[in-house]
């Protein structure tokens, strides 16, 4: 018998942060099979690359810094950040992007912060949006689904020249819906019009669009959502006060002006929001703790969505408002927290009522 | 009977069916009893015999010292060998005072106080005093002594006694057995605390995974007035006395007050046995039941022990261990502390004894905090665990407590749940212990101040009497002239008095 040095409790649940990353990596494997399939090899490609700079980073820093790396990439956490980084890239986007996205989630948005759980920001969007910002073009290079086995998808060889030649075919690249309607109403045409040109709201939410891996196919990306709701691992409120923010935003704007405004249901299914909402904006690390700071962030986040997606130069807005939001997250912590017990919220015994 | 939610809390396995079967079984009598003098909240009991003495069963052997305080008596008839230092059931193994009973076999009881016959008619302090003389004590695990609580009646207007039959940790089923198997001496217990209490009411809270207790709880009540069983969700920490007044009354108790406060007083199953004994027989408390239990224990049991018996004769009786134990436990598994060896007595709080494998207890090496919340969305006190914990890992106990650590009552719903296996409770136990010695520092320091403070004041007085006299004396070759000084120095006196 050993002397005890620890207080209690003597049973714990069975739970880790390992199974709990383990089981967001399930919950992704659906949509990120398909979208493998409608984009092919090059995406297959660049997702490698990207999640394996992430992994090899994640070791390299925590050599760096002296700690076990062993340990820390048994958690998983840098391949969901690979991961997600690669989803909301262009498929068919060189090597050189998921590389240099990996060096800005990993090492900038995380291990300079401390490392697992200290990062303020959310590496896959801090990854994300700095490879927008820097390059533009490269980043809104957005190809029509090539489904794998179908006569216009590239070879292996073809492959190969996309991500690691930089030989992107021009003849293939489209935009977004929401790019789209954003260039339309830029050149004066107006919402209700360009919404003929843009793929039915059915097809947006299967798929069949140009996109990057997370845009697309929001149907499974909301599977996997609700099976990590199923599992506990997420609970309904960040996802669905993102969706309802963005939703209440485009809807109330939409009945006031539809020239100018798409409807709330084109802006639930379209771009990232269903990733966004399911799997970025629930990161443990980078939102609020208690669920009424988890309402407030997501509210936040699906509103500043809907700004940016109408009125700032990006037609995507969720991975900046996210970041926002993330900046936001100690704060709400500090406004949210929950009541004590016996207390008022300003932490006040409460008065005796009389029995 | 309408139920009210409270926060919080986890279901946890309870794995309560190791012993929850097992009908309670006496332990024989082991070759030496270890009586400690402190066995209970507040001042240790004053010893009252001597190495060579021979007591009989129930004779008092160390008496109260206090208003909270509690006496010993002893748990067998026999010679006292000595009254020596023995290892504590803490988890520091440190020794404290204990009183060595060496048992002649006959468990003979000494001559007991006459029972009350009809403890409905006499005095409420009579109960009061008796439960006081028989060294009851909230046997829950608290071991707060019950006549203090018995008391509260001439304090404040009392509506409910509440007992707590909850039994929410996982592995215990003491208190469940006694209920199924002495229901009448808890309810008659019940009705004579009751009346000490003046309270019109009796709840008996039971968890719904104890179908029979409450069956059979109910069956026993159901021959009196005013006395009601309910059944409560089965939700840990469901038997913490704030929160089991909560899901009944719907009241949450104020911080720094008690229960007490909204009229409801809240005792034990087991110890209203206990002064059922006391009231009736003149019984003392010498005796309790132990669950002996953990997947590293031979035969899980629930043991009558006399109090004093070593922790090492209980898993003895049980057949020894069946596997290494990673740690032996004392209490419940949740709330319960570590033990640091096994010769340590049993005490009047001890309800369980847990032998448990490492992967009962299933822990891990402790990883980086996640921010998953899940600790905030589990605190029954609606605090924010990890952010405490923030703050002391950075020895910021002043953070911690503004936060609210000294509200934590550590249940260990949060360690439980930690998916980075954090040992968080164990970070709030030691600010909380932090936190107390400065306060006591704090108040001591206040106390050599004030003492200064009116020393000063005291030496002032001295000397200014001192010159007034002087004043008083010199002017008295013309008193005419003066006659209305001599007033003016008590004033200046009256003042300093102030």
């Amino acid at each position: 018998m050993k002397i005890p040095t620890a207080s209690g409790p003597f049973t714990h649940a069975y739970s880790s942060v390992q199974k709990t990353m383990i089981t967001v990596l399930l919950a992704l494997v659906p949509a990120t099979a398909f979208n493998f399939y409608l984009f092919g090899l090059p995406s297959i490609l660049l997702f490698t690359v990207t999640v394996g700079s992430c992994v090899a980073i994640e070791a390299g820093c925590m050599a760096l810094a002296g700690k076990p790396a062993k340990t820390a990439l048994s958690d998983y956490s840098a391949t969901i950040t690979g991961w997600l980084l690669a989803m909301s890239l262009p498929p068919w986007a060189p090597w050189w992007i998921g590389l240099l996205g990996a060096i800005f989630a990993i090492a900038l948005a995380k291990h300079a912060f401390g490392g697992l759980g200290q990062n303020v920001f959310n590496p896959a969007m801090v990854g994300r949006t700095a490879l927008l910002v820097s390059f533009p073009v490269v980043m809104t290079a957005w190809v029509m689904p090539h489904p794998l086995f179908s006569s216009g998808a590239p070879g292996l060889a073809e492959a190969i020249a996309i991500t690691f030649g930089g030989h992107m075919p021009d003849t293939v690249s489209a935009a977004s819906a929401l790019g789209y309607i954003k260039t339309e109403l830029s050149r004066g045409i107006p919402v209700t019009q360009s919404m003929a040109q843009v793929p039915d709201l059915m097809d947006m939410a299967l798929g069949y669009r140009a996109g990057s891996l997370g845009e697309t196919s929001a149907i499974l990306i909301l599977a996997g959502g609700l099976f990590l709701m199923a599992k506990r691992i997420i609970t309904w409120h960040i996802p669905l006060s993102v969706m309802g923010g963005l939703f209440l935003m485009a809807a109330i704007f939409h009945a006031v002006d539809p020239a100018h405004f798409a409807s709330g249901t084109f802006h639930l299914v379209s771009g990232a929001t269903f990733l966004g909402a399911f799997f970025i904006a629930t990161d443990y690390v980078t939102s609020p703790v208690s669920k009424k700071g988890q309402i407030v962030f997501g509210l936040g986040c699906g509103m500043l969505t809907w700004l940016i997606r109408n009125f700032a130069g990006y037609p995507e807005g969720m991975a900046f408002a996210v970041l926002l939001m993330n900046g936001l997250t100690p704060i709400i912590d500090q406004y949210t927290r929950p009541r004590a017990f016996g207390r008022d919220s300003k932490g006040e015994p409460l008065p005796l009522e009389k029995p | 009977m309408k139920l009210y939610p409270i926060r919080g809390g986890i279901h946890p396995e309870y794995r309560k069916e190791l012993t929850s079967e097992k009908a309670i079984v006496a332990l024989l009598l082991p070759a030496a009893l270890y009586i400690p003098l402190q066995q209970h909240i507040g001042a240790p009991a004053e010893v009252l015999v001597s190495a060579g003495d021979l007591v009989k069963k129930g004779q008092m052997i160390a008496r109260s010292q206090g208003v909270i305080s509690s006496p010993q008596h002893a748990t067998s008839s026999g010679r006292i060998t000595a009254v020596t230092q023995v290892a504590a059931p803490h988890p520091s193994g440190l020794p404290q005072t204990t009183i060595v009973l060496e048992p002649d076999g006959k468990d003979e009881w000494a001559d007991l106080p006459e029972p009350i016959a009809d403890p409905f008619t006499v005095e409420p302090h009579a109960i009061h005093d008796r439960v006081a003389q028989s060294g009851i004590v909230g046997m829950g695990g608290a071991a707060f002594p019950s006549a203090v609580k018995l008391n509260l009646g001439t304090q404040k207007k009392l509506e409910v006694l509440l007992l707590n039959g909850a039994e929410c940790e996982p592995y215990l089923t003491c208190d469940d057995r006694v209920m199924r198997e002495y229901p009448d001496e808890i309810i008659d217990g019940a009705r004579i605390m009751a009346y000490a209490l003046g309270t019109p009411r009796v709840l008996i809270a039971i968890e719904q995974n104890k179908p029979q207790a409450i069956e059979t709880m109910t069956r026993a009540a159901s021959a009196f007035h005013g006395i009601e069983v309910i059944a409560v969700p089965v939700q840990y920490p469901m038997g913490s006395e704030r929160h089991l007044v909560q899901a009944i009354t719907g009241r949450e108790t104020p911080a720094r007050k008690l229960t007490a406060d909204l009229g409801v007083v809240v005792h034990n199953v087991a110890t209203a046995r206990a002064v059922h004994h006391a009231v009736r027989f003149g019984r003392p408390l010498v005796s309790r039941v132990v669950t002996v239990s953990g997947r590293a224990i031979r035969e899980p049991k629930n043991i009558l022990t006399p109090i004093g018996a070593r922790i090492a004769d209980l898993v003895e009786f049980c057949g020894g261990f069946a596997a290494r134990p990673e740690s032996v436990v004392n209490g419940g598994p949740m709330m319960g502390q570590p033990l640091a060896s096994l010769e340590a007595p049993v005490v009047k709080g001890t309800s369980g004894i847990l032998a448990l494998t490492a992967e009962e207890i299933n822990n891990r090496p402790t990883s980086p905090c996640i921010r998953c919340g899940t600790c905030v969305t589990i605190c029954p006190c609606g605090l924010s665990p990890l952010d405490m914990a923030a703050f002391i890992r950075k020895d910021n106990l002043e953070g911690a407590a503004k936060l609210g650590v000294m509200d934590c009552v550590s249940c260990g719903s949060c360690s439980w749940g930690c998916p980075s296996h954090i040992p968080l409770v164990h970070y709030f136990n030691y600010a909380k212990g932090v936190l107390r010695d400065l306060e006591n520092e704090k108040r001591k320091s206040d106390r050599v101040k004030t003492l200064a403070e009116v020393r000063v004041i005291r030496i002032e007085k001295a000397t200014e009497a001192k010159r007034a006299a002087l004043a008083a004396r010199k002017p008295a070759a013309t008193p005419a002239a003066n006659a209305g000084e001599p007033k003016a120095a008590p004033t200046a006196e009256e003042k300093a008095d102030a």
